[in-house]
């Protein structure tokens, strides 16, 4: 264990203490506590960064499984110190501003912060496990602590209903994941991602490449909402605002990101990485952004415009993959994608973190987040107002903010797309170009709805619950904080190139970096009039335009069916499965205790029966047995008569009077058979259980027979042969082959050398197996405290109409 | 169950003695002869509920006030204690120990920490018997 | 005797079966209790019956019976025990508060008729 390793499990840790600091600290906002995690991990995560610029790892292992070759192995390269800085930071600005936005007292603060801190450990274990199982474990962290985040007001229908839902996809890719991370293991014969992609070229020639590829892609794409597995994440915004800026735009949801880019190296060469992930993420970054503009809650837009830009990292990430089939670095046009690819999720983290801070204050500060009633806050709220215009700039992109330069490398890049003979790509090149194209129209649409429909426009306040007013400095630290990175990344955007940028793609695309090479990934401002340009310019000409004659259009979205949508599909699939497994469990869970005695018989005889008969077990031989003396055959009498008397019984008094004789006789065989202590243990249970049959006897039910039919009573019959014919038989085979000698020597032999008893059954007991005696006297405990709560606890309750009976 | 039987309480007290002590006996004897923590708390419980067949239930609370379920606890208490206790001294789990003394009047005598053990499991028979029948009595 | 022995467990075990699977409540706890013993007399059977002297070092015997199943058996009397205190006590609350002891009725499926 590490300083790495404490690292990633100090959230965790910290989790545990959370409800205590609520408890003793009331006083003071839970928040405070929290914030300090995050600001120390970043400070820490910093000082990693020299190592990283030079390109070099770090690794760290700790033993978890050894056997099974599992370790706890922490490494961090380039795109995984990226990402823990997002995680990191942006995870302080928004508890930071959970403290304005979340009340002391009206939330139950300490389930949310320990769901966060949860969340932020298992982030952490994401982006720096190098081993896949330690990787996937932590990656179904983030799953069920979103799955807590989402439905933290649980009260509410939608948040159930969301967080089941991102639950069940996000889960649902998850194990597909798992299946590839063991598929890739089997094929590598390592869980290491580093030792996976050494081998990378032996990989893709293998059978299982392609199934492994797809299944691990199944993973990266419902994690990070791609098409058509975006459902869930328009839904998930229920969660409280600050999640949502977290978890569901800034980190969890590029998780799936993460996933591809660190799986690049293994997958990329091949050409259907390209096509898969490519295209997904085209047609994802076109349809969603295309949706957000019809949405009218201001988080429902932010939720399908984050599906968008994920789409769009995606598809630059995949368009990247081109770049792995040059030989040499300098002409190398594709590692722009790549680079453009991380930049864009840097610029994307601030600036969709800031919106998401933005429509928090808005729906803070009025009560609502319904484009319709909202408009007229610029006056009301300037600085609110300048925040978003810079986020929805940025997001447009528009210069000089971030979203500008990496929006114009990611045009430049499918641009570029024209120009590749690889993957039969020359047919559809032009495509990509279109409908990039066409997305950041859109985009560039919906990031006008954000801020004018809220800003500008006639001011409704009747429609609003609350006066609106600008929200207090403390809801407005975080978001400033990141338009100021915005506008600071866009005008140096070499700041980041050589710290962060170029690290992390050189960890997505190692292999085409020479030894002793960097990547060049200088970001201009200006470079001509350049085609990307050209496409920018058209986008916001057009987009204005649409924007301004929005109503005439906007008549297309009903061209699409409304029943057919994926939800449609989701929630008619979940119904029927709801339906039918209850359908088929009400078919066999009837409710009668008989059906399920019947089932347990009838399985019993039939495997037991069929071992018997498939593997000739039956054996007898009676050489070894006792001689059969007087006694015992007229024991034996007795005992069938009590038994037969039990069950001709017409009365309940005679029927636990004979079963009190059966146990008497029982007594007396152990009496016989030398066996002193059980002999007197039966007698005086025998009397004990006796003498509760007896004082339950007021309240039991008369022995009614209830009317069984005879052809009930005819199966009960058959059954109840069965089971004592397969006994019979059992325990005659097992007489009659002695398969090994009895370990009972031992006990007789150290019964006085080791444990200083003479008596071997209390030895065995409370020596040598003094653990079953542990545990009996346990559920002795158990079933009397079970009886007294029984009893007890109705009298408290149903009081009076109980005892009158 | 109430009941003014003078010869039946007469008769009860005595042989409730009578049999606390034979199963006080029996758990002492239960390393060498037959017996045990078992059988011993069984049998005294079954005393008790002598007792309760010849008395009632509030004359019997009123000659043994403790509360039955603590005793559950404090059998287990002994149980797992001695088990645990051999971790004190560095040896696995539900080790046990003894010795012999010699002591005067009685001789060679042995001491078990089994016999703690079995102790435990004394007190957690008689708690569960007496509260699963004290229960049932009293909601009668 | 060993043979008989597990022919009458076999019996017991058949008797407990059909008890099981009747009706009222009150046959199948007595048919758990029966299933317990029928256990108990196999158990004790599978270890060789009268095959020496109590397993007590005191009786200086040449051979002991085997003392494993004697204290298997032991936990499970005891055991047995609590299931039928539980099992008493659940059947007469039960009939206390629904007023049946017949099984068919106490399926507690009313939202399905």
């Amino acid at each position: 264990m590490s300083l790495l390793h404490w690292a990633i499990l100090a959230p965790f840790i910290m989790a545990v203490f959370v409800p205590f600091l609520r408890k003793k600290a009331a006083t003071i906002h839970t928040g405070w506590f929290v914030l300090i995690l995050p600001v120390v991990l970043f400070g820490i995560f910093l000082q990693y960064l020299p190592v990283t610029m030079n390109n070099s790892s770090i690794i760290q292992t700790a033993s978890w499984i050894p056997s099974l070759g599992i370790n706890f192995t922490a490494y961090v390269d380039g795109l995984s110190l990226l990402f823990v800085l997002l995680i990191t930071g942006i995870g302080a600005l928004v508890v930071l501003y959970s403290i304005y936005y979340l009340s002391k007292t009206k939330e139950s603060l300490h389930h949310f912060y320990v769901y966060l801190l949860m969340f932020m450990g298992a982030m952490l274990g994401v982006v720096l496990s190098d081993n896949v199982v330690t990787l996937y474990m932590f990656w179904e962290f983030t799953s069920i602590s979103s799955f807590l985040l989402i439905a933290y007001w649980y009260n509410r229908d939608r948040s159930r209903y969301g967080a089941m839902k991102s639950m069940l996809i996000t889960v649902f890719g998850g194990l597909m994941m798992l299946g590839g991370f063991l598929v890739l293991s089997i094929m590598g014969d390592t869980f290491s991602i580093r030792e996976l992609a050494a081998q990378a070229p032996e990989l893709n020639n293998h059978p299982l490449f392609l199934l492994a590829m797809i299944l691990v892609l199944l993973g990266a794409f419902t994690k990070s909402a791609q098409f058509p597995f975006y459902i869930w994440l328009p839904d998930a915004m229920e969660a409280p605002t600050p999640v949502s800026a977290y978890l569901h735009s800034a980190t969890m949801v590029k998780a799936g990101i993460y996933l591809v880019a660190r799986f690049s190296p293994i997958f990329a060469f091949s050409g259907y990485w390209f096509w898969i992930v490519g295209a997904v993420g085209l047609f994802t970054m076109l349809w969603a952004s295309f949706n957000a503009v019809k949405q009218t809650d201001l988080k429902g837009i932010l939720a399908f415009s984050t599906v968008s830009q994920l789409g769009l990292i995606m598809s630059l990430l995949g368009v990247g993959a081109a770049s792995l089939h040059f030989e040499s670095l300098d002409d190398n046009i594709f590692t722009t994608a790549v680079i453009a690819a991380v930049f864009h999720l840097i610029n994307h983290a601030t600036f969709k973190g800031s919106l998401f801070m933005v429509v928090g204050i808005i729906d803070h500060e009025t009560g609502t987040r319904d484009i319709r009633r909202l408009g007229g806050l610029m006056s009301l709220m300037p600085v609110t107002f300048t925040l978003s215009i810079i986020g929805a700039f940025s997001m447009a992109g528009l210069p000089p903010f971030n979203g500008f330069l990496s929006k114009e490398m990611f045009f430049l890049s499918m641009i570029q797309l024209m120009e590749l003979n690889l993957f039969n790509v020359e047919t559809w090149a032009v495509l990509f170009p279109v409908m990039a194209w066409i997305g950041s129209v859109f985009t560039f649409i919906y990031s006008m709805i954000i801020v004018f429909k809220v800003f500008t426009g006639k001011f409704q306040p009747e429609k609003l619950e609350k006066k609106p007013h600008e929200a207090p400095v403390g809801l407005l630290v975080s978001p400033s904080i990141l338009a100021v990175l915005v506008a600071v990344f866009g005008l140096f955007p070499n700041l980041l190139s050589y710290s962060l940028i170029q690290p992390a793609a050189a960890a997505i695309v190692p292999s085409i970096i020479p030894p002793g090479e960097h990547l060049d990934v200088h970001i201009s401002f200006w470079h001509g009039f350049s085609p990307e340009l050209w496409m920018t310019i058209g986008v916001i000409t057009v987009g204005i335009l649409l924007y301004k004659f929005m109503p005439k259009w906007t008549g297309i979205y009903d061209y699409f069916p409304g029943k057919v949508t994926l939800n449609q599909f989701y929630n008619s699939g979940l119904y029927a499965a709801e339906r039918g497994s209850n359908a088929i469990t009400n078919a066999y869970m009837t409710g009668f205790i008989r059906s399920y005695l019947v089932y347990i018989f009838a399985f019993f005889i039939a495997a037991l029966g069929f071992a018997i008969w498939a593997k000739d077990a039956f054996r007898y031989d009676a050489s070894a047995a006792a001689p059969i003396g007087l006694y015992e055959v007229s024991l034996i009498f007795v005992l069938l008569a009590a038994t037969i008397t039990i069950l001709l019984a017409k009365s309940r008094l005679t029927s636990i009077i004979a079963l009190g004789a059966v146990g008497y006789t029982v007594s007396l065989f152990f009496v016989i058979f030398r066996a002193p202590d059980l002999a007197l243990t039966q007698l005086v249970i025998e009397t004990v259980s006796t003498a509760l049959f007896l004082l339950c006897f007021y309240h039991l039910p008369k022995l009614s027979r209830h009317e069984e039919k005879r052809r009930f009573q005819a199966g009960n019959a058959i059954i109840a042969a069965g089971v004592g014919i397969i006994v019979t038989l059992i325990g005659i085979s097992a007489h009659s082959s002695k398969l090994f000698a009895s370990i009972n020597e031992y006990y007789i032999e150290n019964t006085y050398k080791k444990a200083g008893g003479e008596n071997m059954v209390n030895v065995i007991l409370v020596d040598f197996r003094g653990f079953d005696t542990l545990f009996e006297i346990a559920v002795l405990s158990v079933a009397a405290l079970g009886i007294y709560g029984l009893i007890k606890l109705r009298l408290e309750k149903g009081g009076e109409t109980n005892e009158n009976e | 169950m109430k009941t003014n039987d003078v010869i039946f309480q007469t008769v009860a007290k005595v042989v409730f003695f009578m049999i606390i002590f034979f199963a006080i006996h029996l758990f002492f004897a239960g390393h060498y002869y037959p017996g045990g923590g078992f059988v011993g708390g069984l049998l005294t419980a079954g005393a008790i509920v002598l007792l309760l067949l010849a008395f009632d239930i509030k004359t019997v609370q009123h000659g043994f006030p403790l509360d039955f379920k603590w005793l559950i606890g404090i059998g287990l208490l002994f149980s797992a204690g001695t088990a645990t206790g051999s971790l004190i001294f560095n040896v696995p789990f539900f080790t046990h120990a003894y010795n012999y003394f010699h002591l005067p009047l009685f001789g060679k005598t042995s001491l078990h920490t089994a016999m703690l053990f079995d102790l435990g499991v004394y007190f957690v028979v008689i708690g569960v018997t007496m509260t699963i029948i004290q229960t049932i009595g009293e909601s009668e | 005797m060993e043979i008989l022995m597990c022919i009458v467990a076999g019996l017991l075990f058949a008797a407990a079966v059909y008890l099981m699977l009747s009706k009222s409540l009150l046959r199948i706890i007595i048919g758990t209790g029966l299933l317990s013993h029928g256990t108990h007399l196999m158990l004790l059977t599978m270890g060789g019956l009268k095959t020496g002297a109590a397993p007590v070092l005191g009786e200086h015997a040449a051979a002991y019976t085997d003392p494993i199943p004697q204290a298997l058996i032991l936990t499970a009397i005891v055991i047995s025990f609590g299931v039928t205190a539980v099992f008493l006590v659940i059947a007469y609350r039960a009939y206390q508060e629904l007023g049946t002891d017949n099984m068919e009725q106490l399926r507690g499926m009313e939202t399905d008729d």
